[in-house]
């Protein structure tokens, strides 16, 4: 057909607008201004353009894939590139003669300065220009290039943009280990500049991209070398694996000192909670929204046993060591109690009255109804610190090896059950209740136990949260933790087990790291689940039932050993 | 089957729950009642504001019950395109109060509002159809309520990074302020009666729109079944859309009745009243449009009233701080012991 041949106009500037819209959204959220702090390679280029050039990038991409032949791409990935860039100019116009501050907050002169490179108006706005044109037409090559080196490209520019962000940290941690500062620091800008420097930046792309290459064309040779092994030394060899990656995770508090840790921490107690929301998500199919509650009843429970502030009604002041087995029972406890009303559910009520739930617990312990027993608004102040055989648990560093005992603890028992014929009952119900229940499985018992095998492991999260902050407010127990756990899971992969950490790496982890990125968190959690629902509903690290359900019409994958 | 189950742990548990809480409110109620702490014209105050605050649920509940009923999936985002309309109308009356406008016009002004709202909340959620629910049509069902569930935050902290952390005061508007006396001691407060009155009028409307117009009819039908709709000529994707801008301008209105009463605007201010009209919702039964406003009246007053009410005989401090907790339980005592609402037909069991 002759329209088959014809330069796809529509689509072009279809696309460019699109991007042009979203750059406008990401400017005017403010993104690009509390980003532009921190560069990625010093002095050339900031996070805050990293995300508009990204936009453009993808956008232009998507432009090249409707066209007919290479030349026709690269044409129209240029001139989506060349729309963007148009709209991102209306806006810095706008915001010059406009005053948009009154109702758009973050219309500010500074966000007009980074749009325009700092050169006023006109000048500042024909580099925009040439800059998105010269992204598109980039992003309309990456198209045109094979699969191979577009994938050794992509991930040698994740990984400049991943060591640019964590610039500072790694300087930090290098700094306080004394060696190496020389050795590398080359690579880091230089002073106050953050970031890569250019040298830096070009040799870790090389690195990345050779080192890919290579993988790529040696991989199967190897894995085809590592199956001829006799099973036990297969076996001999996985231990190996598992061991040294227990003695790095062992020996990682002393490498990376104390706000690493400490990250690494918050992203432990997000890692278990993941671990128990996905028995009851992932495994087992119920959408439980009000998962922080048990969350907040595991915190309050120790901190009600063990606060010596003596502010309560009743002072247990017990030790951490008896209250942290009764904390857990009470949590297993209120998993089942909130679990048997909703047992009947399915689906969208299931999630709206688990929301209920969680509220109803926040309501209650900031109510003053309950203040004489768990303190109201003020929370519970004075929780002491965990005593181990005589260390006493308050540092980060400390405390990283409880969590990590409770993560591996969380991790085993969900392993271990996800092979179980409670967990084989849990997919099952997941996948059809009726159809289960006509298997012979008995849907109470079973809802009931993935119910309260989550509020386990939530509760021990919060067990642990409460000893290691010292004070617990109501206001540490809303909604939004049932959203990043979720979000977390639902990234990695929903029934996935390495999916969990995954997530809670990318998720509740890197926010961390990146302290302007906070603000944004929630925004991008949304637009990931919104997006990933559509794009890759099976998660980052697929379990493989799920895989297959939501490709159904792929061809059947042989079953491959997860990994874990 | 269902005979048998009938009389499981489970079950008896769930009723003596159910007993025990209708005791405490009984108990709750005499004492309070005993104790006379509260005149008639208190009592009175709050069942008026109660059915002001009811109507605003009411009208929000009538958009997650129309997009529930052709789609089957609880539109999460629903209460942050009730809060954008909130956010536009009050830029618009900022402006129309700071160059005298309002003061001048008031009806035209309030009209306006209106207008600006319903416009924006209409917009924002046909953009919502089409980008994040339209492509999930037939996914698996956790699917589009996750999808619901992102969306409704991006749309809350897109709105929190456009306009801003900050509460946002309302501006008063003279002409609906102050209070008409009736007989004796009570009166009634003229916002309270424009909200029930507007709201009363716009579900009018809504009610005569669904029955009689030809589009309305055609929601009907693709409620009924979407296969046999389309068979019938109906272009379903056109009426979802529809139903979409319907209780989208709906909610944008309740946005605009919500800041009269409560004169504030925050990105979060979606969240809560939008769990309360899908509590509503399932009240009056969900898929079922006369009944979410019957809901939503009925939780405006049982939470205006109860507070007092059920807990203060009881001797429990500040029990207005926990009208939250009493709504969310009335939904799950609803879903448990009548999962059809007052007046629906449908099951949360097999359909949900």
């Amino acid at each position: 057909m002759s329209t088959q041949n014809r330069f796809n106009w529509q689509k072009a500037i279809q696309l460019g607008g699109i991007a042009g819209l979203i750059g406008v959204l990401i400017a005017l959220v403010g993104m690009v201004e509390s980003f532009d702090h921190r560069d990625i390679v010093a002095g050339a280029i900031s996070m805050g353009w990293t995300m508009l050039l990204l936009t453009v990038l993808v956008a232009a991409y998507f432009s090249a894939s409707h066209q007919p032949s290479k030349s026709f791409s690269l044409v129209a990935s240029g001139i989506t590139g060349f729309i963007f860039s148009l709209v991102m100019s209306l806006l810095a116009f706008l915001i010059e003669n406009l005053d948009l501050r009154q109702i758009l907050v973050n219309a500010s002169p500074n966000l007009l300065k980074i749009l325009t490179l700092e050169n006023g108006i006109p000048n500042g706005l024909i580099s925009l220009i040439v800059i998105s044109t010269i992204f598109g037409i980039l992003g309309g090559a990456l198209y045109i290039l094979p699969a191979k080196i577009r994938k050794a490209i992509s991930l040698g520019l994740g990984m400049v943009a991943f060591l640019g962000l964590m610039e500072d940290i790694i300087q930090v941690t290098i700094a306080s280990t004394g060696s190496g500062n020389s050795a590398i620091g080359w690579m880091f800008g230089r002073g106050t500049q953050s970031g890569l420097s250019i040298i830096g930046a070009i040799v870790v792309f090389g690195v990345v991209i050779g080192g890919n290459l290579l993988w790529g064309t040696n991989a199967p040779k190897i894995n085809a070398q590592v199956s001829k092994m006799p099973p036990n030394r297969q076996r001999s060899l996985r231990i190996l694996g598992y061991g040294l990656i227990l003695l790095v995770v062992l020996y990682l508090p002393v490498v990376l000192g104390l706000y690493l840790t400490e990250v690494v921490n918050v992203t432990g107690l997000f890692i278990l909670m993941g671990l128990g929301l996905n028995i009851v998500v992932g495994f087992a199919g119920l959408l439980d929204l009000g998962y922080v509650a048990f969350y907040a009843i595991g915190a309050y429970t120790v901190g009600v046993l063990t606060s010596l502030s003596g502010q309560l009604s009743t002072a247990f002041e017990w030790n951490f060591w008896w209250a942290l087995p009764v904390s857990i029972f009470i949590c297993v406890m209120a998993g089942v109690v909130l679990g048997i009303p909703v047992l009947n559910m399915r689906g969208d009520y299931l999630a709206i009255v688990t929301l209920g739930f969680g509220e109803i617990i926040r309501i209650l312990a900031l109510s003053d109804f309950l203040k004489p027993h768990i303190g109201g608004s003020q929370g519970i102040v004075n929780i002491p610190p965990p005593d181990f055989l005589g260390v006493l648990l308050n540092k980060p560093q400390t405390l990283y090896y409880l969590i990590v005992a409770g993560c591996i603890l969380a991790l085993f028992v969900s392993q271990r059950l996800r092979d179980s014929r409670l967990g084989r009952s849990w997919k099952a119900m997941r996948e059809d209740e009726d159809v289960a229940q006509a298997m012979g499985i008995n849907l109470v018992a079973t809802k009931l136990l993935a119910f309260a095998t989550g509020a386990a492991f939530s509760g021990l999260s919060g067990t642990i949260l409460a000893v290691k902050l010292g004070t617990i407010y109501p206001h540490s127990f809303a909604l939004l933790i049932s959203i990043n756990v979720l979000s977390l899971i639902i990234v990695g992969g929903m029934g996935s087990i390495p999916g969990v950490f995954i997530g809670g790496l990318l998720l509740a982890g890197m926010p961390e790291l990146l302290r302007e990125f906070a603000e944004y968190r929630l925004l991008i959690y949304g637009a990931l689940l919104v997006v990933m629902m559509q794009v890759r509903p099976e998660g980052f690290w697929p379990e493989e039932t799920h895989k297959r359900e939501f490709h159904e019409d792929a061809p059947d994958v042989t079953p491959v050993q997860e990994a874990a | 089957m269902q005979s048998l189950k009938r009389f499981s742990w489970t079950d008896i548990f769930m009723w003596i729950v159910g007993a025990t809480l209708l005791l405490l409110i009984v108990i709750g109620s005499t004492l309070t009642l005993q104790q006379g702490k509260y005149t008639t014209v208190q009592w009175f105050d709050l069942a008026v504001f109660g059915l002001a605050q009811g109507s605003v649920y009411a009208l929000i509940a009538l958009g997650y019950t129309l997009v529930y009923g052709i789609l089957r999936m609880i539109n999460f985002a629903h209460s942050e395109i009730f809060m954008s309309g909130a956010y536009l109308g009050y830029f618009v009356a900022t402006s129309m109060q700071r160059n005298g406008f309002l003061q001048e016009n008031p009806l035209l002004g309030i009209v306006l509002i209106f207008l600006t709202a319903m416009t924006t909340s209409a917009i924002l959620a046909v953009i919502l159809e089409r980008i994040a629910y339209r492509p999930l049509r037939g996914a698996p069902r956790l699917v589009p309520l996750i999808t619901a569930i992102g969306a409704s935050f991006f749309l809350q902290y897109t709105f929190r990074g456009l306009f801003g952390t900050q509460n946002r005061a309302y501006p008063e508007i003279d002409y609906i302020r102050g209070a008409i006396p009736l007989f004796g001691d009570f009166q009634i407060q003229k916002i309270q009666l424009v909200v029930i009155i507007a709201a009363a009028v716009m579900m009018a409307s809504l009610a005569f729109f669904v029955q009689y117009t030809k589009t309305g009819k055609a929601m009907r039908a693709v409620s009924e079944d979407k296969n046999v709709a389309a068979l019938m000529g109906i272009d379903v994707d056109k009426i979802i859309v529809r139903t979409f801008v319907l209780g989208a301008s709906l909610a944008g209105a309740a946005g605009v009745l919500y800041c009269f009463m409560f004169r504030i605007v925050t990105f979060y201010m979606g969240f809560i009243p939008g769990l309360k009209a899908f509590t509503a919702a399932v009240l009056g039964g969900i898929g079922n449009p006369p009944g979410a406003m019957l809901g939503g009246l009925f939780l405006g007053i049982f939470e205006s009233l109860g507070p007092t009410l059920f807990l203060d005989g009881l001797g429990i401090p500040a029990p207005y701080q926990l009208k939250d907790v009493i709504a969310f339980t009335m939904l799950v005592m609803i879903l448990i012991f009548r999962p059809t609402g007052i007046l629906g037909e449908r099951l949360s069991k097999t359909k949900a």
